[in-house]
């Protein structure tokens, strides 16, 4: 067969990100089976990236115990939202469809090393993991379901903050957050906030900051205001560790950082100490 | 020219009059409606912030703990308060005089007035986030009751910080938003220049939210704006904020703070 014949049946092209994965950070290659083996840290710059809301719970829980509560409360459109680039509720749709989760967090029951909890896991798919009506909604549910159940509640955060597109309606889904996790504590119950990259704006200024416990992955980006907004402010360079999980430890505000492969055993160990 | 004063004010106009330079802030509030008033300094752990400030107030001889953002007048006394945007420290000194307020059982006076956290690299190593969020929690369990005036700019985080409440009150030429029009304008449509369309989309008039039952109720404005008479906009005020108290301090402790869970546990479900 001359170079320019086909051959009669050609191999199927294997797409690259079949095959090898990028590190977000360091953009180092990474064979992709190592990279999922690793849960996606890097093993070059330990960085750990963005998980889906399935992926986490499969991580943290024990296999085929988690049941997802209150699937059926989804996004909410109260502003009529429209941009320059269309409809919010479009966008939403679409972002259902692409997800599989119905809001930017899922919730649901689960046991942790045979410890019976609440969890609630938010995914940066969704409109960047965005503090929307139907998020704040399930997050309320699943604090009275560990009410109820007299479980603890542990939400894994991954937001860029509250969600434009709800305007004050996102907002006020800070004040009403906060507001569920405080009867948890009121009801003795543990709360346990995990800070996972990115956890930022409106997320970090409610219910992510408030655990009993504030557990970070490493190298997790934490913080209230967005770096290019202070640096404007500031008209300084910020350090390059500014904001990292390490660096909110170091200022009093995370409890432990702990790596993804660790985080599950940890979460069981903490739980043992408050009395589960 | 009458005309145009006649006409419907866009969201974007009444941006314009919530940012006033003259509007009145909550030094003029407090020398006109307190009979009198005592500041209390302090976060007792940092330091005082200058943008948000509270004491003991008397508004109409009833006692009540008064909190709120300070913005300045003129550059001098804008730049010592920091142009009404608050450090960790300021919402950590509010809620230790809340904490006061609920031991003395008075009630809180909470005006808001402001265009946001300060965005610094200080308040981020202070603990902004945490300080916000922690105000959250503990206002929605505060076993006293507590009345907001947004009096101009309701901006985020940095007024949702000390505007968790019984009864959310609004002048009628404030605004209150998740962000400024401007940043919104800038993600959404890629153009700052676009603030205006923002500003009407993200339905932040007193009006709107009223309709969004985010607020309980518009507190009205002289023709024009705050600014055109601060006398009569401080006496509508103090008559609204006197009516809700006197609602509110007749309603057992137990049920006014279920009664605020339920308040913002509706808010996006309607
Ligand atoms: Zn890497």
């Amino acid at each position: 067969m001359s170079w320019f014949e086909k051959p009669a049946e050609a191999p199927a092209r294997v797409p690259t990100e079949a095959i090898w994965a990028v590190c977000p950070s360091c953009k180092v290659y990474v064979a992709r089976e190592a990279w999922d083996a690793a849960d996606k840290v890097c093993p070059r710059c330990n960085y750990h990236a963005r998980l889906s809301c399935r992926e986490r719970v499969a991580l943290l829980t024990d296999a085929g115990s988690f049941k997802e509560l209150n699937a059926d409360v989804s996004f909410n459109d109260p502003l009529s939202f429209e941009d320059s680039s269309g409809a919010y509720a479009d966008k939403a749709k679409a972002t259902v469809a692409k997800t599989g989760v119905g809001e930017s967090i899922l919730t649901g029951t689960a046991t942790i090393e045979q410890i019976a909890v609440v969890l609630g896991v938010m995914d940066f798919r969704f409109l960047g993991g965005s503090l929307g009506s139907g998020t704040g909604e399930r997050i309320r549910l699943a604090a009275e379901k560990a009410i109820a159940l007299k479980r603890p509640l542990i939400i894994a955060s991954a937001s860029g903050g509250a969600r434009m597109h709800e305007g004050i309606v996102s907002l006020m889904q800070m004040a009403k957050t906060c507001a569920a996790i405080a009867r948890v504590k009121e009801a003795g119950l543990p709360y346990i906030s995990i800070l996972t990259d990115p956890t930022t704006g409106g997320v970090s200024a409610s219910y992510a900051m408030v655990g009993d416990l504030n557990i970070a992955e490493p190298k997790a980006l934490i913080g209230f205001a967005g770096r290019r907004v202070i640096e404007q402010t500031i008209k300084q360079k910020l350090p390059d560790d500014f904001q990292t999980a390490e660096y909110t430890l170091a200022h009093g505000f995370v409890d432990h950082i702990v790596p993804r492969k660790e985080l599950k055993a940890f979460l069981a160990k903490v739980l043992r100490y408050a009395g589960y | 020219m009458a005309k145009k004063t006649e006409k419907k004010l866009t969201a974007w106009d009444i941006v314009q009059i919530a940012r006033h330079a003259e509007r009145p802030n909550i030094t003029d509030y407090i020398r006109l409606m307190c009979d009198d008033f005592v500041e209390l300094h302090g976060d007792r752990l940092f330091g005082d912030d200058r943008a948000l400030i509270g004491g003991f107030a008397t508004i109409g001889g009833r006692k009540v703990m008064l909190i709120g953002h300070r913005k300045g007048r003129g550059v001098e006394e804008n730049i010592e308060a920091n142009f009404g945007m608050a450090n960790p420290e300021g919402y950590r000194k509010a809620m230790r005089l809340m904490r006061l307020a609920e031991k003395y059982s008075l009630p809180v006076v909470s005006f808001v007035d402001t265009p946001g956290a300060y965005p610094g690299s200080e308040a981020e190593a202070r603990g902004q986030a945490e300080a916000i969020a922690h105000n959250l929690e503990f206002m929605a369990t505060l076993k006293t009751p507590i009345v907001v005036v947004v009096t101009g700019e309701g901006g985020s985080g940095g007024a949702l910080g000390i505007a968790v409440g019984d009864r959310i009150l609004m002048l009628q030429n404030a605004v209150y938003s998740v962000i400024s029009p401007e940043g919104c304008a800038s993600i959404l449509w890629r153009d700052g220049s676009k603030a205006p369309q923002a500003a009407e989309a993200l339905k932040i008039t007193a009006e709107s939210l009223k309709k969004l039952g985010i607020i309980d109720a518009i507190v009205p404005e002289p023709t024009g704006g705050a600014h055109i008479d601060p006398a009569a906009t401080a006496a509508a005020v103090k008559k609204a904020v006197l009516a809700n108290l006197d609602a509110l301090c007749a309603v057992p402790l137990k049920t006014l703070v279920a009664q605020r869970y339920e308040k913002f546990s509706a808010m996006g479900q309607a």
